[in-house]
């Protein structure tokens, strides 16, 4: 008896299963559904969504087209910089072309060495030398008056003796030596031959402190020219240490930003952004001059009798510190502050309720649900203090400026835009990767900036 | 009412005040039953949620305690009363799942990891939720989030349950669903819940006894039937269900009788529930289904000539507004049957009650 109904019941159930089985494919089958004049559904409802996204599209071309021509572009161009090399090749074409085809061992044949010697008096006549020159200089420091001292004496030889007579020599190696002795270290003549080819990796090389040796291999440069790396490590520390103070600083104003009634909050808003109306420099110097040696802190602290001297409070790491903390903290209160904002209040109560102290309340149901928030303030202060320059440089000493520093001494003081562009490489590809292993941890999809 | 000896809660004298000037709760003195259902009904600002809040205690108490098995409940923080909450809102914690937020009164009391298990496991088979563990708040239907907070206020076994308006973002349907679920959850587990609604339906359906709140104090405690058909005040009648209002002067006081004075003109025998002597003002409270159209000629004394204003069909019966007495606002239900009454707009027919259904109460 008991056997025999399972069978059944299976039976019972195809029969019902059956019909709904056979219509399913039906509908299916039609490949495409089509509409009532019999255009299929597909390419009608894109033809009905079509004008929309035309406006989409153009509300948006404007805004694309300007971010491409004033940001994008000049990016590329700049970056680009840091492999572009066309001094040599500009100043000295024929020198570059055989210099790239010399094998680099001993010194350069005979020919080659001529075509120096006539390149190097043509460019002493028309006064193209001196970027040459300046150009070799980044190699090693030297090599600039080297340049020039072999050009001079060389064009004062061609006017004295005639071209013919100058080339005339068996050996035009032992005339260069004759010139300078350091013609004679095959480096210099392999640093030509480095600085020859239209695109170089020099600087980049340079901006992790690394460089060519004369048999082309990548080696260390010289300690005392090593300071990249170290400048590098500089600013990922204090840039670390700004954010982990913001967020200590910044996590308790943002709760009582967002627990306050609004009326208050929004007076301490008001306040939080207060700095955001006064330039960046006149904060800047606003801390210099209250923390400087004769400042009010010292002054206030030696009347109170906190210290008897005064403590240099500015053009130290402290000062770069107190500045930057103040600079960057509405960036690390305000994401947080829209989060916690929608946090619904019942949460806390709710956990209490539930037999959480305060502390467990907080840890397990208020500070997860902040993450998004945290990850907002965390990203934007510590790319933004990546890129620090103004400030450091002013409230900072010498050992606390920041790669954006050298960027500009390059830009600006060198003119040495290689070494500049090489360096923004170096910055962005820092923020590239602390993204990356940002993205790794919390997800940029948890960002919350409000 | 209850005697002090099973009394789960006891509320003592308590007064709440917010600025110092008006008290939101005034001389509160409530028993609550263990077991028992109890659901605080009143208007928004009656003080039923402040009453709720300070047993919880989110709110401090001004003056007065609230005992909890015999304990003052002073100086113990929230997190220490073992009283289960069940918030408006749910207040889930949307970062965990269902199975992290049953859990989480759990190890707030630090127990073993089979026993959470065994219990969360329990908990959603009681709501029948079992299957969602891995489920987030947000992916839950309203019912859902619903039935979760209740699991979650219920997993730990508190003996007290409170629950604020909990069902009021869910849709009609399933809110009575709910109030069905609810009553049945509190049946098998046996715990007691104070239950805050302004819903008097709800009320109605749920509880074991409701206390009608308005302006900080409790109007009438008394179990649903007892509330709905003997209302002591006309506050509490008005409140409750559908109410006629009648205003007149007390002619005379005859025991449980009374007859009053109708102001709009007319003399009816009202039982006498919440008067003062003869002479004063009264509300005569009048449920509009007491209320007959062409009523049998024995068993009706209270009878009255009104006119039809409007019929509005509501599918089981028909709402006849009729002019009396000088009042238009005056409602007779009239259940849809093949006996019920042609009835036409415009028409002047004899409406009448029992003595017994109309109760003099004050005046509101």
């Amino acid at each position: 008896m008991a056997t025999a109904s399972p069978p059944n019941g299976g039976a019972d159930a195809n029969g019902a299963t059956t019909p709904s089985a056979a219509t399913t494919p039906s509908a299916a089958d039609a490949n495409g559904v089509f509409t009532v004049d019999g255009v299929p559904l597909k390419i009608k409802l894109r033809r009905a969504e079509r004008w929309a996204r035309l406006r989409a599209i153009g509300l948006i071309v404007p805004l694309f087209l300007f971010l491409m021509v004033s940001f994008v572009l000049p990016i590329f161009t700049m970056l680009w910089r840091s492999v572009e090399n066309p001094e040599i090749g500009l100043v000295l074409p024929r020198t570059a072309a055989r210099m790239q085809a010399w094998d680099g061992r001993g010194f350069p044949p005979n020919e080659t060495l001529a075509v120096v010697v006539e390149e190097f008096v043509a460019a002493a006549g028309d006064r193209t030398i001196g970027k040459a020159a300046k150009r070799l200089n980044y190699h090693v420091a030297g090599y600039r008056s080297l340049t020039m001292k072999t050009a001079r004496r060389l064009e004062r030889a061609a006017k004295q003796q005639g071209m013919e007579a100058l080339l005339a020599g068996p050996d035009l190696i032992e005339r260069f030596k004759g010139i300078d002795a350091r013609w004679g270290e095959r480096r210099f003549w392999t640093i030509l031959k480095q600085a020859s080819p239209p695109h170089t990796a020099f600087y980049l090389l340079q901006s992790v402190d690394r460089d060519f040796d004369e048999d082309e291999n990548v080696v260390k440069v010289g300690e005392h020219r090593a300071i990249h790396v170290d400048i590098l490590g500089r600013t990922v520390f204090i840039s670390v240490n700004v954010t982990i103070l913001c967020l200590l600083l910044g996590y308790p104003i943002a709760y009582l930003l967002a627990t306050l009634p609004t009326r208050q909050s929004n007076v301490l808003i008001l306040l939080l952004l207060l700095p955001f109306w006064t330039s960046l420099l006149v904060r800047t110097t606003a801390w210099l001059v209250l923390l400087q040696n004769e400042g009010l802190v010292n002054d206030l602290a030696i009347t109170v009798g906190f210290w008897d001297d005064p403590v240099q409070l500015v053009r130290n790491r402290l000062g770069v510190y107190v500045a930057m903390v103040h600079i960057l903290l509405p960036f690390m209160v305000l994401p947080m502050f829209s989060v916690m904002k929608g946090i619904d209040p019942y949460h806390l109560r709710a956990a209490a309720s539930l037999g959480a102290n305060p502390l467990r309340a907080f840890l397990r149901v208020y500070l997860p649900q902040t993450i998004p928030g945290v990850g907002a303030g965390v990203l934007l202060v510590f790319i933004l203090s990546l890129g620090y320059y103004i400030t450091p440089a002013l409230v900072g000493g010498p050992r606390d400026q920041m790669l954006s520093y050298f960027i500009a001494f390059h830009a600006n003081t060198t003119v040495n835009w290689g070494m500049a562009a090489a360096l923004s490489l170096v910055l962005m590809c820092c923020v590239a990767v602390f993204f990356a292993m940002y993205q790794r941890l919390v997800g940029v999809g948890n960002v919350k900036l409000g | 009412m209850t005697t002090s000896n099973d009394a789960l809660v006891r509320f003592i004298d308590v007064q709440k005040t917010f600025d110092g000037e008006t008290l939101v709760v005034r001389n509160l003195n409530l028993d609550v039953a263990d077991g028992e259902f109890l659901t605080l009904l009143g208007p928004s600002g009656s003080g039923k949620t402040t009453t709720l809040l300070m047993l919880a205690g989110f709110e401090t108490v001004t003056h007065g305690d609230i005992l909890l098995a015999g304990k003052s409940l002073k100086s113990t923080p929230p997190h220490r009363r073992n009283i289960g909450m069940v918030f408006q809102n749910y207040a889930l914690f949307p970062h965990m799942t269902v199975e992290e937020n049953l859990a989480f009164p759990l190890e707030s009391r630090q127990a073993g990891k089979a026993e959470i298990a065994r219990k969360v496991g329990r908990a959603l088979e009681m709501v029948q939720l079992t299957g969602f563990e891995k489920r987030r708040p947000g992916q839950l239907s309203g019912g859902q989030q619903q039935r979760v907070a209740v699991a979650r206020a219920l997993v730990y076994e508190p003996r007290l349950v409170l629950m604020d308006e909990p069902l009021g973002a869910l849709d009609r349907q399933l809110r009575e669903n709910m109030q069905y679920e609810l009553k049945h959850i509190h049946e098998s587990v046996g715990v007691t819940i104070v239950y805050v609604t302004h819903d008097q339906g709800e009320a109605l359906t749920m509880s074991n006894r409701i206390a009608v709140f308005n302006d900080g104090a409790i109007q009438q405690l008394a179990s649903p039937s007892a509330l709905y058909e003997e209302p002591e005040n006309a506050f509490v009648a008005q409140f409750i269900g559908e109410n006629n209002r009648l205003t007149g002067v007390v002619k005379s006081v005859n025991g449980s009788e009374c007859m009053v004075a109708i102001d709009g003109g007319g003399e009816v025998a009202a039982a006498a529930i919440n008067i003062g002597g003869t002479g004063s003002r009264t509300t005569l409270s009048l449920r509009p289904e007491s209320v007959r159209i062409d009523p049998p000629a024995d068993g009706y004394p209270d009878r009255f000539e009104a006119r039809i204003e409007e019929i509005l069909y509501m599918g089981d019966h028909v709402r006849v507004r009729v002019d009396v007495c000088g009042h238009d606002d005056f409602i007779v239900k009239v259940p849809r049957s093949r006996e019920a009454p042609a009835l036409a707009v415009g028409q002047t027919r004899t409406i009448g009650w029992h003595p017994g259904d109309c109760r003099a109460l004050d005046v509101a």
